[in-house]
């Protein structure tokens, strides 16, 4: 087993008592509510006359149904208006913080989080959420947790969970120009497989990780998931503490923030660190990455060309079939080329101030193309206020981007924002899986928030290479209020 | 106080045992079917659990096909549409099922379909966790084992698939395979402990204790 890991440590420092069943209580340091996978908890705790144990470590946004268009009340759609009154319902009963849409805080509850400093290293973090994982760019151990999980969570603070092993992931090297975090998780999640992750946390490192910005490194984790990881994370350092003395939580407590500092810091990953398996990707080497199939596996760079079906693994093979099938992709063909009818900048994975900032460098000065409906979906009241500020919502809207307001979206089509048939999307979201946008027919290309940005203004799957950038990414950043 | 060691406390909740689960079997096969198969998300908003059992693996079981007088949505050739299989309570899958959306919706739908256990090459860790919270065992065998198995399960729909859990085996057409279940669910399943909630609130001063030992809690 591991052993002198930031998991190790944050872990032990969390554990209770270890159950008889094997697993470890663990206490948890924040619990973040949405509206979609809490309700049933609520109705759990009332039936057994329980209540919520630590209201002020619980924390509330609304993100999956809301409506990104008309938002007034009550919604267009009865179910969606239902769940959002449950959930205020419940979080006014409980005392719980939320971020509600009145407030200019709600968004994205992986976005949030972190640019409020709820999300601190050497945290636990749980969320009725398999995207929970975002949070561990900050050095929190952070897990994705089901609904009856919830109920033991609200009702004591702790969770039961087995602990796993850890395998560090060392990505060497420099990205080249182009090349973003997505395209590093993408790759990362096809070299090691949908399942390799499953029994594993990975912990991020080596020289491309060191140098990205907070929301790179929240991009590569929150997609642990994707290859099976229940958690990610990366150790918190400068770049860390640089984001967290803005936050809400110190802006205004330098003393706080220097005494919590010395924390962060003993929880690294030491030098002595065992892990229970270490992989190296040569960052140089990953290309802007895009989807062929339906599972985020399933990716290759975009001037590369898309497996055959048969010349990989016998156990891929009939999977990539399937994909293929309903894609329509050829084998042996590049993805460059392939025509788009929708363009989604949004999701919990890249629609913070640095995705649209960096996609903004692609559409300044160009328009959408006329066969493509393009959105940007800002992951919080507070990016868009922020992009807002520095006039990226001009460039977007400027370019024929619809600008809306915050929520999950067309990443999971719980609300109207849903491809429409065999659509193809270009997204920046994190998941390809069939129906997942909405239309059982629709087809999902993920890729990263500069490649969505040349996909929208040229209508095809583009090497955004070949495009020229306007600005630099920061170009006249305005003043930041996270 | 030492907290390296189980606790010998046998606090009980009021879930009963689940040592063994027999019924008809079903076969859905696939690698990487999602629970965004399993239960689109649009059946996600509801306030309460009930009902879902009817949409489970909804967008595989109905599809639209022109016809004469238009667009009409016809049931596929699914497992679960098959009348046969109607009664099923063992669902034999393939390997990494149950990946991405952590929605307990989906095993509650299969649950409340009438499935009582999973048996597949492999599972998501969220799904196997969320299964065990209800009951529902996930246990493992290898590939060939379950491509035997399902292939027994789609010719003798009406015959029993016997899971013994504390066993960890499965029996069906007088043969008896081993099987694996995780340690941890095998404890709780047949402890009767896989209802949490009641174990973890036994001990409020200890977990006040880790709550007080944490830098980020002490000023709060």
């Amino acid at each position: 087993m591991s052993q002198h890991t930031l998991y190790d440590d944050v872990w032990e420092r969390h554990r209770v008592r270890t159950l008889p069943s094997g697993q470890d209580q663990l206490f948890v340091g924040l619990h973040l509510v949405h509206e979609v996978t809490s309700p049933q908890a609520f109705g759990m705790l009332e039936e057994r006359g329980l209540e919520v144990a630590r209201p002020d470590l619980t924390h509330a946004t609304a993100d999956h149904i809301v409506p990104t268009d008309d938002r007034s009340r009550p919604y267009g759609d009865d179910a969606a208006e239902s769940m959002m009154s449950e959930l205020e319902r419940n979080v006014g009963d409980s005392a719980i913080a939320f971020d509600h849409p009145d407030t200019g805080r709600q968004g994205i509850v992986h976005v949030v989080g972190p640019e409020q400093g709820l999300t601190q290293p050497g945290m636990t973090v749980v969320c009725g959420d398999s995207h929970t994982a975002t949070h561990g760019a900050f050095g929190a151990l952070a897990f994705g947790i089901g609904t009856s999980q919830i109920r033991d969570v609200l009702a004591t603070q702790t969770i039961a969970m087995e602990k796993k092993r850890v395998r560090r992931i060392e990505v060497t090297g420099e990205l080249d120009e182009g090349v973003t975090a997505k395209d590093v998780i993408l790759t990362i999640i096809r070299e090691l497989g949908t399942d390799g992750g499953v029994g594993y946390v990975y912990e991020y490192g080596g020289p491309v990780v060191e140098a990205m910005d907070m929301e790179g490194r929240m991009t590569v984790c929150n997609m642990s998931i994707e290859g099976g990881a229940r958690a990610g994370y990366v150790n918190p350092d400068e770049t860390t503490d640089a984001w967290l003395r803005e936050t809400d939580a110190f802006r205004d407590d330098p003393e706080r923030f220097e005494e919590l500092r010395e924390y962060w810091e003993s929880i690294r990953s030491g030098p002595d660190a065992e892990y229970d398996d270490v992989v190296t990707i040569d960052g140089s080497a990953i290309e802007p990455a895009v989807t062929w199939g339906t599972t985020p596996g399933q990716s290759v760079g975009v001037t590369d060309p898309v497996p055959d079906p048969d010349s990989l693994p016998e156990g891929q093979r009939d999977v990539a079939r399937r994909a293929q099938a309903h894609t329509g992709v050829t084998p042996g063909e590049s993805m460059q080329g392939y025509p788009v009818d929708v363009a989604f900048l949004g999701s919990c994975t890249n629609a913070r101030l640095a995705d649209l900032r960096d996609a903004a460098r692609v559409v300044r000065g160009r328009a959408v193309h006329g066969d493509v409906r393009a959105l940007v979906v800002p992951g919080s009241q507070r990016v868009a206020a922020n992009a807002e500020a520095e006039g990226l919502d001009d460039v977007f809207r400027d370019a024929g981007f619809e600008w809306r307001a915050p929520g999950c979206s067309m990443c999971l089509g719980m609300n109207d924002d849903q491809l429409v048939g065999d659509e193809v999307c270009a997204s920046s979201s994190n998941r390809n899986f069939v129906g997942r946008q909405g239309s059982k027919e629709g087809r999902t290309l993920l890729m990263s928030p500069r490649m969505v940005a040349a996909a929208a203004v040229t209508g095809e799957v583009t090497d955004v290479r070949e495009l020229s950038l306007v600005g630099t990414d920061t170009d006249d950043p305005a003043e930041v209020t996270r | 106080m030492s907290s390296d060691a189980a606790d010998g406390e046998t606090e009980t909740t009021a879930t009963d045992p689940v040592e063994h689960v027999s019924g008809t079997g079903i076969a859905v096969r696939g690698d990487d079917i999602d629970t965004d198969q399993i239960l689109p998300a649009r059946f996600l908003k509801v306030l309460t659990f009930e009902g879902l059992g009817e949409f489970a693996f909804f967008d595989q079981r109905f599809e639209e096909v022109e016809t004469d007088h238009g667009t009409e949505e016809v049931e596929t050739d699914h497992p679960f549409n098959d009348p046969e299989h109607r009664r099923a309570s063992v669902l034999v899958v393939n390997s990494n099922f149950g990946c991405g959306s952590s929605r307990e919706h989906a095993p509650q739908a299969l649950q409340r379909w009438g499935i009582d256990a999973v048996v597949g090459e492999s599972f998501a860790e969220i799904f196997a966790g969320n299964c065990l919270a209800l009951g529902v065992p996930t246990v493992t065998m290898d590939g060939e084992a379950i491509e035997a198995l399902q292939s027994f399960v789609e010719a003798n729909p009406d015959a029993d698939v016997a899971v013994d859990v504390a066993a960890e085996t499965v029996a069906y057409d007088g043969r008896r395979v081993e099987a694996d279940v995780d340690d941890t669910q095998h404890h709780a399943l047949v402890n009767g402990q896989w209802d949490t909630t009641a174990q973890l609130a036994a001990v409020p001063e200890r977990i006040a204790e880790t709550a007080n030992s944490l830098p980020y809690l002490d000023a709060s």
